[in-house]
């Protein structure tokens, strides 16, 4: 199967040479086609076909090592899955992160975003400020999490203990359970921001009168961030909750830079195990296999979001 | 007066919430400027210092002479400037054809986009990389031009598709009457419209392409067609790791995005935001 041919140009059938009338009268009326046909070609290249080609190499013995030697072995590889312990551990480890750092994000996006809405003076630059976590490469913020994190000269620990929290420093990454408290942070530092913008731009889309309203009528502070706030922000929340909780799920970058899946696997999610098995251990097979969890495991959250909390992504054109 | 009072404290709250929540974002930025500017004695001073004593510029010197980093940089400005342009004409042609035509099958291709958006790429790595290998695109331009122009390909759309859905069609009709092609019509009166919203997807399309790991990890094995994000990762550092030179290395490949984000942070946000809120 060969799925890497992408073409650069797009052409028509064979007649390329002489553009005959009746060949540009086909295209207008096929235009619409014609305009989406390289964008078709590319996702379907790279996306699409190449994804089929996973499910049939998780079907396989793979180990590209020394010869590629491809065996077909049925579900062999998923059958090993069931029963390998790193595989499970590092499914734990993604929804630990998905879930602590999506909710802490969505609590403190939504809290900055209501602040946000308020804030009069320095829009402009408090937005400026919280584009940069947003901007940063993933790889640069491991890396400096990591030397902040840093077990003597770390400004963490130099923060905490100046804050009287901590009575000595801390080693971050000595245990499973701080080096996944500290991922967590280090990603809830990157993508809060991304969360307030969206929740900020679902705020400035709920009309004004709705609150005055409710002031004449006599309703509180509370009662209005229950009554108006929150069910009109539902949708922003949902779609910024998909988009984060997809992101959070393919993590890869941040924690493979902070801690390496250290220490022994307690980080380690399951997109970094994929790339271990097919990367380290040239294992294309039972990589695939992985591969194919992650993408099974995408779609269900997509459709949890979509038909149980009924999500709306936006539909049409 | 009561209530006048109560306001004013509010709004004390609200600033304070603000600039703290501000110092939180920029904090870690702030270091790593200071660390990539800290002279060797103040890199591992305990506890840390909050501002380098001396400005040192050797950690720069040295990471062009650790590193072949113009070559890194090089490549990823080439890599992101091509996926960028790539995928802002491949994007706005599509774009054009969903917000304007009449196609059928309108829905499944609108799924398959949304499909793309959310594609998990560490899924597709294995077969990308057995085919890059046969064609020997391992270590080139296109291994890693080719995916990001299609991962990149969906938000691209979506926001250009907003554009062109607000510009008038009595313009496209007019031109039609004064004999333009439908491919004229695009050329000469729709594109020259949307771009603003070329820019927003450009400099999104930039900065995802500028930053990307994984892929750029896998498909480059030797340093000929390696970015910065990966140069930096594979630092050589054998029994420490120097992160004054590292520091420094970050600095320079953040000061691009960084730059972005000073001058477009308006347009940015209206590109982040326009795949998700309807209307």
């Amino acid at each position: 199967m060969d799925i890497g041919n992408v073409p650069t140009v797009s052409q028509e059938s064979g007649t390329n040479k002489k553009v005959s009338r009746s060949v540009v009268r086909r295209i207008e009326e096929n235009f619409g086609y014609v305009l989406l046909l390289p964008a078709i070609i590319l996702m379907g290249g790279i996306a699409f076909f190449p994804i089929i080609r996973t499910f049939w190499l998780s079907l396989h013995h793979l180990n590209i090592k020394f010869v590629d030697h491809q065996k077909f072995v049925g579900f062999d590889n998923y059958t090993k899955l069931m029963k390998d312990d790193r595989f499970w551990g590092s499914l734990k480890n993604t929804f630990i992160f998905t879930v602590s750092s999506v909710s802490l994000e969505f609590i403190l996006g939504l809290g900055f975003a209501l602040v946000m809405h308020k804030v009069l003076f320095g829009r402009s630059l408090i937005r400026t400020a919280i584009l940069i976590p947003w901007a940063i490469p993933p790889v640069i913020s491991g890396l400096m999490w990591r030397y902040m994190y840093n077990d003597q000269f770390g400004v963490v620990n130099a923060f905490l203990y100046k804050l009287g929290l901590i009575d000595e420093y801390i080693d971050w990454f000595d245990s499973g359970l701080k080096a996944m408290v500290a991922s967590i942070f280090a990603d809830v530092w990157q993508t809060t921001p991304f969360m307030a913008l969206l929740l900020l731009a679902g705020l400035q889309t709920i009309p004004h009168d709705i609150y005055e309203a409710a002031d004449i009528d006599g309703a509180s502070s509370f009662q209005k961030f229950i009554r108006i706030t929150l069910p009109l922000l539902k949708p922003s929340i949902l779609v910024a909750l998909l988009f984060r909780t997809l992101d959070a799920f393919r993590v890869f970058d941040l924690i493979y830079i902070l801690t390496g899946g250290g220490p022994a696997d307690s980080t380690e999610v399951l997109s970094m195990y994929a790339y271990k098995t097919m990367s380290a251990y040239l294992d294309f097979g039972y990589g695939s296999t992985i591969s194919i969890i992650i993408f099974i495991t995408i779609i269900l959250i997509s459709l949890f979001y979509v038909k149980v909390l009924g999500t709306n992504i936006r539909g049409e054109g | 007066m009561y209530n006048k009072f109560r306001v004013v404290v509010w709004n004390f709250v609200i600033y304070i919430i603000a600039i703290l929540f501000v110092l939180f974002c920029i904090f870690p930025f702030y270091w790593l400027v200071i660390t990539a500017f800290k002279p060797p004695e103040q890199i591992s001073h305990i506890p840390p210092d909050w501002w380098p004593n001396r400005l040192y510029f050797n950690n720069f010197i040295e990471v062009f002479r650790a590193l072949p980093f113009f070559h890194f940089l090089w490549n990823s400005f080439i890599i992101a400037g091509l996926s960028t342009l790539f995928c802002l004409v491949i994007g706005s042609l599509a774009a054009y054809s969903l917000a304007r035509l009449k196609i059928k099958g309108k829905r499944i291709i609108l799924f398959a986009i949304l499909g793309v958006a959310i594609f998990p790429q560490v899924s597709v790595i294995g077969p990308l990389f057995l085919v890059f290998r046969k064609f020997e695109w391992l270590n080139t331009y296109q291994a890693l031009i080719i995916p990001y122009i299609s991962f990149n390909l969906p938000l691209t759309i979506w926001i250009l598709t907003s554009f062109f859905a607000e510009i008038p069609r009595e313009l496209e009709e007019a031109s039609k009457i004064d004999g333009c092609s439908s491919v004229q019509t695009l050329v000469k009166v729709i594109l020259p419209l949307a771009v603003p919203g070329m820019f927003t997807a450009a400099i999104l399309v930039f900065i995802a392409a500028w930053n990307e790991f994984l892929l750029a990890l896998v498909f480059t094995i030797d340093e000929g067609a390696r970015t910065v994000p990966v140069g930096i990762a594979m630092f050589p550092g054998i029994h420490h790791i120097p992160w004054d030179a590292i520091s420094a290395a970050a600095v320079i490949v953040t000061l691009p995005v960084i730059a972005l984000v000073i001058i477009f942070q308006k347009r940015i946000i209206a590109g982040l935001t326009s795949g998700s809120i309807k209307g």
